[in-house]
């Protein structure tokens, strides 16, 4: 891996194209072993468990596939609860598997700009990797999630994940990923590498929620492989205030049929800066894939919500929604949905509507006896409160729960 | 009187389109608003419901005794007023059984009650129905049929219908008109008739299958005539509304 080393050191430097500039030397980076282990999740105080459910992590672990919690730098806990899958640190994963090189900076390049070589840098000086592994077996159909979490407990501290994800062939792999911090962070930075990988006719489910503290820079760097047949569900939701978070996964469908779906729910609290995207990259025959996502910008938040979609084959099929509800003068929503098409014979299309609250259905609901407060605040949350599809029931289910709870909290 | 007004004049966007409005409702009547499009008959509704577009620059509308010219929407609503629109929104995650589980009282959590399920079957609304966001992507007549069961959820005091039988065939036209009579207490006798309702239509076809005590012609923002209903239409149909105008019979 002497290349990616090599790349990082001359990323170093190099400003991302989007989001604000975070100075990285601002923050300090851990130690992986600062945090003890602990025996069970519910071996964390009440409130942390608390913290950890309103991201979706159940510290019960019922009816999980497994855990993965990495606090700050530690992984202090990792429970493998099924036989069909692994989990696992990255870096034990690393010395397990010699193979698994292959897959590391793969779909994410480290020289991508300065947080991804920011990560690689780190790797290197640590000696080892943070972040979890995850594989699904082949032929595999694991119905309960697997449950990871990125915790950040101690403040101005740069915490660095780099995650692989594979579903291996004719496998189905879901997961959910809480990010969240504890109470006094006043400041920190997230920088979480994730590269998903596909087999052919798997399926991988990604439904990721975000609680972060007001302070915090959040730079997640995702991309995602995928053979034929192979379909990627990725969910994102974001409802509570952060400082900044800038994140554009992208996709690329190679393999024939596959199909990717990115569904985001995005609601923009405080001073919020929020640049959230989804590109897919179409390349294989007969590959389809939708972005969809809703954002509401309140107080003096501004969202970007972008959408991405480039056809390289004929034949191939995307699609973009964005829709957005503005709620106060002081907040924005950019949307920005880019069609790119390389090839004949394909379709592409976007829609996007951005506004005000439809007075029309304030006045509806209040001739139904609401106020118009109690209006307004419940068709936000019919707005965010979208059906998420392609997760398995109890998934489905968790994932309203998750959302109706932070809907709620608004 | 259930209802007053007096010499209401509104405005909507700066531009006068009631005058001189006198109207009166009693506890157990039915009344029904007549008059050509652009009349002021939806004006005259949504003034009465207070929604805040609509600017009262003269008058009074009392409501159970009490002067509601200057109450909001929600606040008349929970005095015991209903209404079914005429175009109503579709809003966007909010299902027909969100609205009709507050509407009858319930609480967010609870199932729908028993009572709320058999008129939704009356009505032919299956379950896959109730959870589809209100209005959205619905049938004219599905649109008719929703208000109504919203309604009957509510059961109000005092109900207006905007146009209830635009654009529904006239099988579902007896299906409503049905409802439509249960919400205005029409099978309980004359004397013990406690709800009351104001009726919109432009051609009085409901009218066949709800019996009204009275009816007023509303043209040009002013009410022209009051009367007996059969008399007031046999003479429209006649005479189309300009007929009305000059009409000895009325008032
Ligand atoms: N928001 C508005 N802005 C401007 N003019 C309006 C507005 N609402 C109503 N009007 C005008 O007021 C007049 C009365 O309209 P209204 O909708 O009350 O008529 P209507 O009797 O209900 O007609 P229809 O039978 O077609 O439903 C019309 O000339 C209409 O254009
Ligand atoms: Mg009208």
């Amino acid at each position: 891996m002497r290349n990616v080393y090599e790349d990082a050191e001359r990323a170093k430097d190099k400003k991302a194209a989007l989001g604000t500039d975070i100075t990285i030397e601002n923050f300090s980076s851990e130690d992986i072993n600062a945090i003890d282990l602990i025996d069970d999740l519910s071996d964390l105080s009440k409130k942390d468990q608390n913290t950890l459910l309103s991201v979706g992590v159940d510290s019960n672990e019922s009816d999980r596939a497994g855990s993965f919690l990495q606090m700050d730098q530690s992984n202090i806990f990792t429970s493998e609860l099924s036989d069909n899958i692994e989990l696992m640190n990255t870096g034990v994963a690393l010395e397990k598997y010699s193979w698994l090189e292959n897959y590391i900076w793969n779909a994410v390049k480290p020289d991508a700009d300065k947080y991804t070589a920011e990560a690689a840098i780190k790797e290197k000086e640590d000696g080892t990797f943070s972040g979890y592994f995850v594989r699904s077996k082949p032929g595999t159909k694991e119905f309960f999630p697997v449950q990871a979490c990125m915790f950040i407990a101690d403040t101005d501290i740069m915490q660095t994940a780099h995650n692989i994800i594979i579903a291996e062939e004719n496998s189905e792999l879901h997961l959910i990923t809480g990010c969240a911090t504890g109470d006094d962070i006043s400041s920190a930075l997230h920088v979480g590498v994730s590269e998903i990988y596909l087999k052919p006719g798997s399926k991988i489910t990604f439904t990721m929620v975000h609680n972060w503290a007001e302070q915090v820079e959040v730079r997640p760097r995702t991309a995602i492989k995928q053979a034929e047949n192979s379909t990627y569900i990725n969910n994102y939701i974001l409802t509570s205030p952060v400082n900044s978070i800038q994140s554009y996964p992208t996709t690329y469908c190679e393999g024939a049929n596959s199909k990717a779906l990115f569904q985001s729910i995005i609601s923009g609290q405080k001073t919020s800066n929020i640049d959230m995207g989804s590109r897919a990259v179409l390349s294989g025959y007969n590959c389809s894939a939708e972005a969809i996502s809703r954002a509401v910008a309140n107080d003096a938040a501004k969202i970007y919500a972008r959408g991405h979609i480039i056809g390289d084959e004929p034949e191939v099929k995307g699609h973009v929604e964005c829709n957005g509800l503005v709620l106060s003068e002081e907040s924005s929503i950019y949307a920005v949905p880019i069609l790119e098409a390389n090839s004949t014979g394909l379709e592409l299309s976007h829609e996007a509507a951005v506004g005000k609250i439809d007075e029309d259905e304030i006045h509806y609901l209040t001739s139904r006896g609401f106020t118009e407060d109690e209006a307004a605040s419940m068709i936000v949350r019919g707005f965010l409160n979208m059906d998420i599809t392609g997760l398995p029931p109890i998934l489905a289910d968790y994932t309203k729960n998750v959302i109706d709870m932070s809907v709620k909290g608004i | 009187m259930l209802l007053e007004i007096e010499n209401l004049a509104v405005e909507v966007e700066g531009k006068q389109v009631l005058k001189d409005v006198n109207l009166s409702i009693a506890e157990g009547e039915t009344h029904v608003l007549l008059g050509p499009n652009g009349a002021g008959k939806s004006t005259l509704f949504l003034t009465i419901l207070g929604f805040p577009k609509y600017n009262i620059t003269q008058g009074s509308i009392k409501f159970k005794g009490k002067d509601i010219t200057n109450l909001p929407t929600s606040e008349r609503v929970s005095m015991g007023m209903g209404v079914s629109f005429q175009n109503p929104p579709a809003i966007r995650g909010i299902t027909v059984k969100d609205l009709l589980k507050y509407e009858s009282g319930q609480s967010e959590d609870e199932d729908l009650n028993p009572r709320m399920r058999e008129l939704a079957n009356k009505l032919k609304f299956s379950e896959e129905f109730l959870n589809r966001d209100v209005n959205f992507g619905f049938s004219g007549g599905e649109v008719k049929r929703s208000e109504i069961l919203q309604l009957l959820a509510q059961q109000p005091d005092f109900t207006m219908f905007d146009e209830p039988d635009s654009g529904v065939d006239i099988e579902n036209v007896e299906l409503l008109a049905e409802e439509l009579n249960v919400i205005l207490d029409k099978q309980k006798r004359i004397k013990q008739r406690k709800r009351s309702g104001l009726l919109i239509t432009h051609l009085g076809y409901i009218l066949n299958f709800v019996k009204a005590d009275k009816a007023h012609v509303l043209m040009n923002g002013e009410i022209v005539c009051s009367g007996n209903p059969d008399e007031i239409l046999l003479e429209i149909r006649k005479n189309g509304f300009t007929g009305c105008v000059n009409c000895a019979q009325c008032l």
